[in-house]
């Protein structure tokens, strides 16, 4: 039997509703197609930006790409899965040494970033057990005690992780082929920023294209029961401290890889890096973002990344002093917080989602009007 | 599994007790339900019909006495229920606030998915025929309660009865062989209620029902037997004729009225 249409949204003209269905009957129907293509027109786009900036922005967006890594997994927990965490910094951290010392062993790049992550999925689903049991203030203050206490094993053990001072952590190798690919593409030398800002997207664009395939799918529904109503998930079978063990657990290999990042792109590893600063830093950049969603994960991180310097220059510009001016980019970005929160709730995806709505109405209703 | 013997009930607790502290919630307790039928639960208010139900659904552990299903003592967790084809609604509704219509009632039918994490994680195809299963199921449950061209809204945007139907379609989607209701009638006006009480005599067909209520209608002319409760303790037990005019239960309603008056 066919569902019936009846229930197109209220408020969308026919025409607009007509023009989305048409639009969609040319992109392909299934998931993987779907975000296959999404995938790749992504990578082409990022191939573009990389290509035509320099090195120093590539660096910057070496840096984006892993706080936008780190962020997605952190919406996943806590925007889909309502699980505070104030530790993800931490997390990072794990897999920033966990890098380091398999790089230092001489270990292939791929085969660390996958250990990397293999092992802060594991000290994730340690601390999901706990997480599962807990609730909000009381889960935030566990977390927050994993974002204060992990850095000080780093200390601890400073024979092998190199105490206060951090643990180098060795430039992986440029391979010849992606020099001759970048030379074949813009007929420029590969820098090592470059080499290194396309590790990060590669990566970042791979993990957002399977958290985007959890989130489509019975995983991510499952999620969000859970965190909507906890009785009702129960009620309809789903077992509620494994789906949420899980939800860390995911969110924790997301922290691994980007801290894998991290370590590659800084080439160090110091307890310093992975304050709480990192963690609120993460939290705050999923909230203006737009809790819950990939894309808000990214406009969040891309925030984190760019506004500091931007206003430090504008402060030099309109004639404040170095110091004074570096002390504007928390000042603004706390002010960006605050508006975010009493203005747009739901985040910069929100207001994107408004504003192009009212677009596709508007240019339907006067093509056809 | 068929019972060559007619089954003496599908469900039912035996003897149960429960106490908060100094409290007697119930009392040893017992009641079963048989193979297709609609047994109610009644009683004033603070009588022990909520605390029974969480015994059922094993949100609380009793003191004393059984829960048995198909004449076996068990005492599952919540979340193994509707494993075991019971589904229950709740008190209100209940329905998950950020998910649609449709997504709502496709957790219900949560348990006849096939496909795991690995499939939902690259997106292979067995994924995506396992969320159309789903959705079909989903939209079949919709149908039934008349409520499929809602199946894109978000609940808070719809008017309490019909929300009402979405969660009594959450609970059939995962096809149970035993619903327990949870006050279904509350917040809806004569008409929706007499409706109600027809759809739940058409699922007697498919499932034994449980049935917590206060609205007397609606379990007088639904239910083929009735426990009453008064102070945790079963005050009459029998069809809804014999319960009528039970001394008993005219006592403890009488004794309700006249509290409040």
């Amino acid at each position: 039997m066919a569902a019936p249409t009846k229930d197109t949204e209220v408020g969308v003209p026919p025409a607009a509703a007509g023009r989305f269905a048409a639009f969609t009957r040319r992109m392909p129907s299934s998931t993987l197609g779907k975000h296959a293509l999404t995938l790749l027109v992504a990578f082409v786009v990022v191939v573009l930006v990389l290509e035509l900036t320099g090195p120093f922005r590539n660096s910057q967006f070496a840096t984006m790409a892993y706080y936008g890594i780190a962020a997605a997994g952190l919406t996943v927990l806590t925007g889909v899965n309502g699980q505070i965490s104030l530790g993800h910094g931490a997390l990072m951290a794990v897999g920033a040494y966990t890098t380091g010392l398999m790089l230092a062993a001489e270990i292939p790049l791929l085969v660390t970033m996958l250990g990397a992550m293999a092992v802060t999925a594991a000290v994730g689903a340690v601390v999901g057990v706990a997480a599962a049991r807990l609730h909000g203030p009381y889960l935030a203050g566990a977390t927050l005690a994993l974002a204060v206490g992990l850095p000080g094993l780093a200390i601890y053990f400073d024979h092998w992780l190199g105490g206060e001072q951090g643990m180098r952590i060795p430039s992986p190798q440029m391979p010849a082929w992606f020099s001759d690919a970048i030379y074949f593409l813009s007929a420029t030398e590969a820098s090592s920023a470059k080499y290194l800002a396309y590790i990060g997207w590669v990566t970042l664009l791979v993990v957002l294209f399977l958290l985007a395939n959890l989130m489509a799918g019975r995983t991510g529904r499952v999620w969000r029961a859970v965190r909507d109503d906890e009785v009702a998930a129960e009620l309809a079978g789903i077992p509620l401290g494994k789906v949420r063990v899980l939800a860390f657990v995911v969110s924790a290999a997301c922290a691994g890889i980007a801290g894998a990042v991290l370590g590659i792109v800084v080439r160090l590893a110091a307890p310093s890096g992975f304050t709480i600063v990192l963690s609120l830093g993460l939290l705050t950049a999923v909230v203006v973002g737009g809790l819950g969603s990939l894309v808000g994960a990214l406009l969040g991180s891309a925030l984190l990344v760019f506004l500091p310097p931007f206003v430090t220059n504008v402060g030099t510009d309109i004639g404040l002093d170095n110091t004074q001016a570096a002390q504007l980019a928390p000042f603004v970005y706390g002010a960006v917080l605050v508006l975010v929160m009493l203005l747009a709730p739901s985040g910069a995806v929100g207001v994107l989602k408004k504003l192009l709505k009212k677009l596709w109405i508007g240019r339907s209703t006067r093509r056809t009007g | 599994m068929s019972d060559t013997q007619p089954a003496p009930s599908v469900f039912g607790v035996a003897d149960v007790s429960v106490r908060f502290g100094g409290l007697v919630a119930l009392d040893a307790v017992s009641f079963a339900v048989g193979h297709g039928k609609v047994h109610g639960v009644i009683g004033p208010n603070g009588a022990g019909k909520t605390t029974l139900f969480n015994v059922c659904c094993g949100f609380v552990r009793p003191d004393a006495g059984t829960v048995l299903r198909h004449g076996r003592p068990v005492s599952p967790r919540p979340d193994e229920l509707a494993g075991m084809g019971i589904a229950r609604t709740l008190q209100g509704v209940g329905l998950f606030r950020g998910l649609s219509v449709v997504e709502n009632v496709m957790v219900g039918a949560d348990r006849h998915r096939k496909a795991g994490f690995g499939s939902t994680l690259l997106a292979l195809p067995r994924s995506d025929r396992d969320e159309r299963a789903l959705r079909e199921r989903a939209m079949a449950a919709l149908a039934e309660l008349g409520a499929d061209g809602y199946a894109a809204r978000l609940p808070g945007s719809l008017p309490y009865p019909v929300q009402k139907r979405v969660a009594l379609a959450r609970a059939l989607a995962s096809e149970p062989d035993l619903l327990l209701l949870d006050e279904p009638a509350s917040g809806l006006g004569h008409d929706e209620m007499t409706e109600l009480g027809a759809l739940i005599r058409s699922l007697t067909a498919r499932m034994s029902v449980v049935l917590v209520e206060h609205h007397m209608d609606l379990v007088m002319s639904v239910c083929d037997k009735i426990t009453v409760l008064d102070f945790g303790k079963v005050v009459a037990d029998g069809t809804p004729d014999e319960v009528r005019d039970d001394p008993a239960v005219i006592d403890a309603y009488l004794g309700e009225e006249a509290t409040h008056a």
